[in-house]
């Protein structure tokens, strides 16, 4: 499998994203947003940051970019896909994933560590992951709060496309475990084709054992060994 | 030139912030008189700011020199020290207290943004940010607003540029109700052999302004942050800058490209008096001239005065001096990615800056006299010891009652850990992203200092940010000398070793004598910590003024910025408790001493007493054995003690893993001194069962005392088998102050 991980100007976590996978031993290149050429690879990832400054809507400008003609092209014919925060900003701007992204519910930039529930394993992203364990991710967003009529939200749950909910440490979800607002609880969703994954925390700074937590890499290693059918 | 305009009159120059004497020396270096323009540079360049004038001659005294140190003090726009294995650390401290007095948003952005220009300026990546911040009383709604204002233009731009703030310290006093200080550090990483410097040589090499075009913001930001904040102040708000951190993150990425493509003479980003600043002090260190043509710098509005495009402080911008031939690889790169590039001029051999617009010389100026270590004016300035100095040493302890009973104990618990200086800072630090950059070691690891990995080694950088002001104010040269000490005693206990520092001193006004004894005293006591620590001075800035007409000076706050290194990943130390029945030791020597402790401070609203004890022999002692136990595996934890005394040092050592203490008190001591006291050069440090015999053998022959406390218990705070308070409540005051002020 080669990955492919999108800078777009404002990009700020394509090196972590890179790192992560590197020393997963994976063979992974950067695609720079001018660019129209996927360089071959099977899974790309949209990264997180501030694309574009984020000044218009999150994710918003980002979807115009030459290399995501490419990369919706890539989706549609089945290819693997990955926002992470500001990526998954972009999937939903640019119709590849259903609902929208707002404002958190309280107003503020957040930067912690959340409590994840995987809800289906019928996906590439978290096949092998455990229904009961809640993980630990870190979480920075403004604009994290996931919303989606209630007939968008019953498809995503009639398909079985809700991937993570945000939880608390013992797996619970409620209203209290809710972070930022999220219709739902949802953290990360795919699309009915199950190719295209979204989710706001950011599983690639979880996945280092010196900084005393790898639940993140658990989630990065789904992904990884898999060749695109 | 002279022709085309009525020539400024002494009157003109002290508008400006001229002394009238400095309006003739200006006369005698152009050997006539200057035009507006001229005066306008000089103007800005002899500013406190740019120049250093009231202060250079004590920073003079300060240690700057060690085997580690790449770039000295003065010499760049950063220190940078040598981590080895070819690994530099570029870091520094900068203010930006006047705008965030103004326009707390905009304001603290732009202060971010220039800390950081200042590193990637020298071909360093940044890695961590850290800030100060210093408030006034919390109940006043104008500090509510400054509070909200500062972390949220902190957090907004450092999220977008997308460097993790990975700790500070965020003080509350009703001195800095008009003027908050808002200092903010960052640390980057380059290659030893590759610092790019800011310089400027080679007859007919151009010069080239690059990033965000030029506007009308923050003219006379220099020379207005040189000035005390008055009601009128608020009539400058276009000298406060608006910041776009996609700008500069677009415009790292450039820098660093183009440091890298080997075609740069020098480079530097502009800050205080933009592009007059910027080529005076490249060419002024490069012994050249510049000619510059003004009408080819990209503006944002049209029809812009010289003196407007000279002096703007417009952010995101670098000046670079690119080898003649290699134009071309400049402008590839910053066609990449979509930033400005122009040439707007060419290096000389005349040592002199000309500036032309539309064909015509505007400013005509000898560099080396605009610039600190040139021409620009050195004064000695007058120092007179305030009458309160003495007043604050007639304090007795004996005047204070002691806490009664337990109930008073319980009383002042909870009163310390539901203070806003004590509080966990939590709905700050949250605003903040701390974990970009999968370098933070503390977000699942809480230690006195920030640890962040060095990417590709096994090293980390420890980094902390230190002053408590009101020590300072009780005694400018101990309470200085101690910030440094607990800045490196942060450090030691995270598993560091203390390294260089970087300062911000926040001063008053320098015309006023008595606060001008406050920065000698500062200055004498800073030089002696950091020779006794062997941290060298590496740079920082000076921010006087920072007083209104109405409430005088604030404190003096020489905040310490401090790097140290761990070598190894598992040289680490975190500051909680980790198990049930682990012993709990203090390393130094509790004493009977209350002074300038908020406990005196804000409990008993004492407010003149002495800076607390401090020895800093004492001091080196106790550093040295916590370093052996650390790197002894002798402990499960250490956490000095600071604001709040011992009793909060436990606090802080049980809340994160929800465990409790039970300790013993010191009979020969006063309760309140034991529990509340502030004698400085102590740490609590915790023991399990099985490190116990290594922890005995190492204090055996430690020249620190070690005396047994207690043990950590489950979850109760228990003082003398009394229950002070439950984990959970004190959880409660902790995490719950800010949010019930700010939110």
């Amino acid at each position: 499998m080669k990955f492919g991980v999108v800078v777009f100007p404002g990009s700020n976590c394509d090196d972590d994203t890179v790192g992560v996978l590197q020393a997963m031993d994976q063979d992974v290149i950067k695609l720079w947003h001018k660019d129209t050429d996927l360089q071959g690879c099977d899974f790309i990832i949209l990264p997180g940051g501030f694309s574009y400054g984020d000044y218009l809507r999150s994710g918003a400008i980002a979807r115009f970019s030459p290399i995501m003609e490419k990369v919706i092209e890539h989706a549609n014919n089945g290819g693997y896909l990955l926002g992470i925060c500001n990526g998954f900003q972009v999937l939903v701007e640019a119709g590849l994933l259903p609902g929208v992204l707002l404002r958190n519910d309280f107003q503020k930039f957040v930067s912690k560590n959340i409590y994840l529930k995987t809800i289906s394993n019928n996906a590439l992203l978290t096949n092998g992951l455990d229904l009961n364990k809640a993980y630990k991710i870190p979480v920075a967003h403004a604009d994290g709060r996931y919303f989606a009529d209630a007939k968008t939200v019953q498809e995503l749950i009639n398909n079985d496309q809700i991937l993570f909910k945000y939880c608390d440490k013992n797996g619970d979800i409620s209203d209290e475990t809710n972070l930022n607002g999220s219709i739902e609880n949802i953290a990360g969703i795919c699309n009915a084709n199950r190719n295209v994954f979204g989710m706001m925390p950011h599983p690639e700074r979880a996945a280092d054992p010196m900084l005393g937590n790898i639940d993140g890499l658990e989630i990065l290693q789904q992904i990884v060994g898999e060749i695109l059918v | 030139m002279e022709n085309q305009e009525v020539l400024p009159t002494v009157e003109t120059a002290k508008k400006l912030g001229l002394l009238p004497e400095e309006f003739d020396k200006i006369k005698v270096i152009l050997g006539r008189t200057p035009n507006f323009t001229e005066l306008s540079i000089f103007s800005v360049m002899w500013s406190e700011h740019c120049s250093y004038k009231n202060s250079i001659v004590w920073l003079k005294t300060l240690p700057k020199d060690s085997p580690r140190m790449l770039a000295k003090a003065g010499e760049e726009n950063a220190g940078v020290v040598d981590l080895g294995d070819g690994i530099g650390c570029a870091f520094k401290i900068e203010s930006h207290n006047h705008p965030s007095a103004l326009e707390p948003y905009q304001g603290a952005a732009t202060g971010v943004g220039g800390i950081n220009r200042d590193i990637f300026t020298m071909g360093a990546r940044p890695i961590a940010q850290l800030n100060s911040l210093r408030f006034g009383n919390l109940d006043n709604p104008r500090t509510k607003w400054l509070v909200k204002g500062v972390v949220k233009g902190i957090g907004d731009y450092g999220n977008a540029f997308g460097i993790p703030t990975v700790g500070g310290e965020v003080y509350f006093d009703e001195c800095y109700n008009i003027n908050p200080l808002v200092n903010a550090f960052s640390a980057g990483i380059l290659k030893a052999g590759k610092i790019a410097s800011a310089i400027s040589y080679g007859v007919g090499n151009p010069v080239f302004i690059v990033g965000s075009a030029t506007g009308k913001d923050g003219i006379g930001g220099a020379s207005f942050a040189s000035e005390d904040i008055s009601s009128k102040s608020s009539e400058k708000l276009p000298a406060v800058q608006v910041g776009d951190p996609f700008q500069e993150k677009l415009l790292l990425e450039a820098s660093l490209e183009i440091i890298d493509a080997d075609c740069v003479i020098g480079i530097q980003d502009m800050g205080a008096a933009g592009i007059i600043c910027s080529t005076s002090e490249m060419s002024a260190k490069g012994e050249h001239g510049m000619e510059i043509d003004l009408s080819k710098v990209p503006t944002r509005q049209p029809n812009m005065k010289p003196f407007e495009i000279l002096l703007s402080e417009s952010q995101e911008r670098m000046l670079i001096v690119v080898e003649k031939g290699k134009e071309h690889i400049a402008k590839k790169i910053f066609d990449k990615w979509d930033l400005n590039c122009e040439q707007i001029g060419v290096v000389t051999d005349s040592k002199r800056l000309r500036f032309y617009q539309d064909g015509e010389l505007v400013a005509d100026v000898p560099a080396d006299d605009l610039v600190l270590g040139g021409g620009a004016p050195v004064y000695h300035r007058e120092y007179r010891e305030p009458a309160y100095f003495q007043e604050f040493k007639k304090f007795k302890i004996d005047s204070i009652a002691d806490v009664s009973d337990k109930e008073e104990i319980k009383s002042v618990a909870k009163h310390l850990l539901s203070h806003p200086n004590i509080a966990s800072k939590k709905w700050i630090a949250q605003q903040y992203d701390s974990t970009i950059g999968r370098a933070n070691r503390n977000t699942n690891a809480p230690s006195d200092a920030a640890v962040v990995q060095v990417h590709g080694s096994e090293k980390s950088i420890v980094i902390t940010v230190d002053c408590n002001s009101r020590y300072v104010n009780a005694d400018p040269e101990e309470g200085c000398a101690i910030a440094v000490a607990e800045a490196a005693r942060n450090i030691t206990c995270a598993g560091g070793e203390p390294v260089a520092i970087t300062n911000c001193l926040n001063f008053g006004n320098p015309y006023v004598p008595e606060v001008y004894w406050q920065f000698v005293g500062a200055i004498k006591g800073m030089k002696k910590s950091c020779e006794a620590f062997g941290t060298p001075v590496t740079g920082g800035n000076v921010s006087f003024y920072n007083q209104s007409s109405d409430e005088g000076p604030v404190f003096p706050t020489p905040t310490i910025g401090m790097l140290g290194l761990m070598e190894k990943p598992d040289n680490m130390m975190t500051l909680d408790f980790k198990e049930d029945g682990d012993l709990i030791y203090l390393i130094g020597e509790n004493k009977n001493d209350i002074n300038s402790s908020e406990y005196l401070y804000s409990y008993r609203k004492t407010k003149g007493s002495p800076a607390p004890y401090f020895d800093i022999e004492a001091e080196k002692s106790v550093q040295e054995t916590v370093k052996n136990l650390i790197l002894g595996k002798a402990i499960q934890s250490a956490h000095d003690i600071s604001d709040g005394g011992l009793f909060v040092t436990l606090a802080e050592s049980s809340m994160n893993r929800q465990l409790g203490f039970s300790i013993k008190s010191d009979v020969s001591l006063r309760q309140d001194a034991f529990l509340f006291g502030e004698a400085q050069s102590r740490v609590v440090v915790s023991v399990s069962g099985t490190q116990q015999e290594t922890f005995e053998k190492i204090m055996s022959e430690a020249n620190a005392p070690a005396k047994f406390l207690g043990k950590v218990t489950k979850e109760n705070f228990v003082i003398d088998s009394e229950t002070i308070m439950t984990c959970g409540s004190a959880i409660e005051l902790y995490e719950g102050t800010l949010p019930s002020y700010l939110a």
